[in-house]
């Protein structure tokens, strides 16, 4: 029996993990995906907000403003890329500078350091490409962007390497408890018994939370469409740049991303059907007008890619974390500003599990730290040729667009939480990910995967299940 | 020929790219007498995109006879090892600077910088994929450009697919819908966005029509069906300004997508270097001699254009190779400035501008299907040269001469190539 099951392996759930992991528990994380990363952590805008955007008093504004201020220094434990380029909301009219006034008030009692209500001119200053009809701005320096896979990734490797298990393609389906001890069964006949749950199932976690008789809260999914442009545009803007909120709705970000693209999105739909990540044509045209009135000249021929992301909207209007039962702890309705909160979430859980009676100490062998999975592009060329010597593969490159090597691609596919799938080695290495989206290297990058695994090529998915790539063999 | 590497790091002449371009370059700068030439491979052989193009068609201008690819990438491999002119295979090429100083990487001589005489940028082109086209739906396995299902089929021997919808009928598509026919598979449409093809007149007929393949023109693919694996794809129509007529949507349930809808020039290095290029081909801007804005570097085959055939490729690297020589040399210099310009339906010219008095074929393509047509080329009020065509279209590269003659008479700074009512 365990301590404790985490279920589901996004960023939240793998921050509650490591987190549970380092005060002694042991630690199971189920996720019913073929890899972790797979929900609302997979998809999003990737932004650490500053936190004046939540009410204060609420669990979102206090985790945010405390996940803010720990996001830095995770991030770099884990040697995940993190950027501190402050976030700008802009606003049109007399109206919108009346609510950036609003959100800098809020934003202060929240305790927000550094935010200030930039004019045109001062805005043109910090943001050359800025919108021609934006008269006004409110200017946050600690906004920050952190890529929540990597983050995700990053917290369950770092977990496992300290003992944790991961269970993929564990699709939870009945939660029983007896005596203080529950036991998660999956679909496919497996179950796994602790004593305490962490309920992180994102778009699931009220049906997760059902399961042991909670059905005080719903979550919806809301989804949002998202442009991912070249690399060449990731200097367009420098800061986040926002809409202020107004009656004609949210508007879109236009930011870069850790990785230097340019990132432009979300729309905002409300669906049923708690997976659909399709984009559609009208999604994307929104994202480009609205995107085109705050930000000038974005080069949309430069669309390297388009897609949609899931949030998990809870029926309260605030983050749910809370024990509906002993040893049950709810983590749901986890939307904007979750990514941001996420390390806070974390901590917030283990006073839950210590309040509930837990003696828990930090453990003296636990290793915060982990190698960067991106270790080597960031070496200089002294420190390359070093490792080369070394080990050769690295000088060979496979994906010739984000210059991925062998030796990248198969340290990725030999470290926690090893991939199996081509997605799975795309976001740790960026490998397809660039100008021409796999079309060069898929073949090889499908021959090293085969090979570690030791299964067949036509074996090898896309992301799981039933997204194969090659459906058998030719004639010949 | 293996190569070593000397200790200052210099070579006469580099050439990235060991494809058709880069070895027709390698082989001409060899028979003009230069010896010191280094070939970077970034693939485990000579041979480039031949080596998966299996199917015939190739070498009719070149060799007078009718070739597969990797029968003609091997022509070019022989006179490269006859000539023992060496060659890095597995070797990526990271960076060129104003100074010809280059970066490259391989297992066995890590990073290092070469210092270059000159350097011939020859690493082709590659294929537009979905995201560049922004098709709605969702992101499953089966969608693939036709090269890279090319690839599993013809290098790796493994079927991307069984029931296929192409969209775009370029080349690749075009060899692709036969390719996956005669492997079993169903290719069910070919959907283009134009009211024309983009491909060959010949694919046409052998690829398509042979094997009763529909061609569906003025149709694009506007959904993908499908959460892990394509289950099909929404077609629809389109109106004269390429916009989806929705009272056109059908299903056709498939479990491929390949997509064949342009190619673009592999122009990273040429971008990093700050070489000028094309706003319409994106390739370099380059002179006769395919000299870019960077002087010793120059650029030539699909790297600088897309061709219609390899055959072109070849006679278009001759030029550069030779060039190359005669800038180690110190034999070039500018006798005239002209620049080539175009009206809207011609869309570009390579070279883009002449700065020798010689022989040179302009290669050009065409902005949309003309009938009865003349090509009219204009210098300082007179015509240079007008040649009637009965039909043009974009997917047919044309060619002009000009004669040493009629440059040397041109009077102003400007060469105007129009296409007239005949």
């Amino acid at each position: 029996m365990l301590d404790a099951v985490v279920i589901g392996a996004g960023v939240v759930g793998g921050l509650v993990a490591r987190k549970l992991c380092e005060y002694g528990l042991s630690v199971a994380i189920l996720e019913k995906e073929a890899d972790v990363a797979m929900g609302a952590t997979r998809a999003n805008s990737a932004i650490v907000h500053a936190g004046y955007d939540a009410k204060e008093g609420t669990l979102k504004a206090k985790l945010n403003v405390r996940g803010s201020e720990m996001m830095e220094g995770v991030a770099r434990e884990l040697g995940v890329k993190y950027k501190r380029n402050g976030s700008i909301v802009v606003g049109f009219n007399d109206e919108d500078r009346k609510t950036l006034e609003g959100l800098l008030e809020r934003g202060t009692k929240n305790g927000v350091n550094g935010l200030r209500i930039l004019s045109r001119l001062e805005l043109l200053m910090l943001e050359p490409n800025i919108g021609e009809g934006v008269t006004c701005a409110l200017y946050a320096p600690t906004g920050a962007i952190v890529c929540p896979y990597e983050l995700c990734m990053a917290a369950i490797g770092n977990a496992m390497d300290n003992g944790a298990l991961l269970y993929l393609e564990y699709c939870v389906e009945k939660i029983t408890e007896s005596d203080g001890v529950y036991t998660v069964s999956s679909s496919d006949g497996r179950s796994i018994s602790a004593r305490y749950v962490i309920n992180c199932a994102g778009v699931y976690s009220d049906e997760v939370a059902s399961m042991v008789g909670d059905n005080s809260f719903s979550v919806k999914t809301r989804r949002g469409e998202y442009m991912l442009l070249d690399r060449e545009c990731g200097s367009h803007v420098s800061a986040t740049v926002f809409r202020c909120p107004s009656k004609m709705g949210k508007g879109v970000l236009v930011t870069p991303t850790v990785d230097g693209n340019l990132l432009i999105g979300p729309t905002a739909e409300d669906i049923s059907d708690k997976e659909d990540t399709s984009t559609t044509a009208e999604g994307l045209a929104r994202v480009r007008a609205l995107a085109s009135e705050q930000v000038s000249g974005i080069a949309f021929n430069k669309v390297i890619t388009s897609f949609t992301g899931l949030r998990a909207t809870g029926s309260t209007g605030d983050f749910i974390i809370n024990s509906p039962k002993r040893g049950f702890i709810n983590c749901a309705g986890i939307e904007s500003p979750g990514l941001s909160a996420s390390p806070a979430i974390a901590e917030y859980v283990l006073s839950l599990i210590e309040a509930d009676g837990e003696k828990l100490t930090r453990r003296e062998d636990f290793v915060p730290t982990r190698k960067p999975m991106h270790f080597f592009s960031e070496l200089d060329t002294e420190g390359k040729n070093e490792v080369i010597r070394e080990h050769p593969e690295y000088a060979h490159i496979i994906c010739r667009c984000e210059g991925v090597s062998e030796g990248e691609i198969l340290h990725a596919i030999r470290t926690n939480p090893k991939p199996t799938t081509l997605d799975g080695v795309k976001r740790r290495t960026r490998a397809t990910m660039g100008r021409c989206q796999g079309g060069f290297c898929t073949p090889y990058i499908i021959d090293l995967l085969a090979a570690e695994m030791g299964v067949d090529y036509t074996e090898v998915t896309k992301s799981g299940g039933d997204s194969r790539i090659n459906l058998g063999k030719t004639k010949g | 020929m293996k190569y070593t590497l000397k200790e200052n790091g210099y070579v006469d002449l580099v050439i990235v790219g060991g494809g058709p371009a880069g070895m027709s370059a390698a082989v001409a700068a060899y028979d003009a007498g230069l010896r010191d030439i280094l070939i970077l491979e970034r693939d485990n052989s000579l041979g480039g995109i031949l080596r998966q193009c299996i199917h015939n068609g190739f070498g009719l201008h070149r060799f007078g006879e009718e070739l597969t690819g990797p029968e003609y990438a091997y022509r070019y491999e022989k006179m490269v090892r006859e000539r023992e002119i060496p060659f890095m295979c597995d070797t990526m090429v990271m960076g060129i600077d104003k100074d010809r100083n280059l970066t490259a990487q391989n297992s066995e001589y890590g990073i290092f910088t070469l210092k270059c005489g000159a350097i011939i940028l020859a690493m082709g082109c590659r294929e537009r994929p979905r995201g560049a086209l922004n098709i709605a739906g969702h992101r499953p396995a089966g969608i693939f450009t036709a090269g890279t299902a090319q690839k599993f089929v013809n290098m790796k021997g493994y079927m991307p697919g069984s029931e296929v919808v192409i969209l775009g009928s370029g080349d690749i598509g075009l060899i692709m819908a036969r390719r996956m026919t005669l492997e079993g598979a169903k290719v069910k449409a070919v959907c283009e966005l134009m009211p024309y093809s983009g491909g060959l007149a010949r694919n046409i007929e052998q690829c398509l029509n042979d094997f009763d393949i529909p061609l569906y023109l003025s149709t694009t693919v506007v959904e993908i069906h499908g959460k892990e694996r394509v289950t099909g794809v929404t077609v629809a129509e389109v109106d004269e300004n390429r916009r989806p007529k929705p009272e056109t949507k059908r299903y056709i349930p498939c479990d491929t997508l390949l997509l064949s809808c342009g190619l673009i020039p592999e122009n990273e290095l040429s971008v990093g270097a700050g070489i000028s290029l094309d706003r319409v081909t994106n390739g370099a801007v380059v002179d006769g001699d395919r000299e870019t804005s960077i002087p010793g570097v120059f650029a030539c085959g699909n790297v600088l254009h897309v061709h219609d055939l390899v055959d072109y490729v070849s006679e278009e690297s001759v030029i550069a190779g030779r060039a190359a020589v005669r800038f180690i040399r110190g034999e070039r210099g500018e006798e005239i400035s002209l620049t080539l310009k175009t009206d809207g339906k011609i869309r570009y010219t390579v070279p883009q501008r002449i700065t020798r008095v010689e022989d040179t074929t302009v290669y050009f393509r065409v902005a949309d299907v003309y009938r009865d047509k003349a090509i009219v080329v204009r210098a300082g009020g007179a015509v240079l040269i007008k040649k009637k065509k009965q039909k043009l279209a974009p997917g047919e590269m044309e060619t002009v001469k000009l004669t040493a003659k009629m440059l040397g008479e041109v009077k102003g700074s400007e060469i105007m190539l129009s296409l007239e009512d005949a």
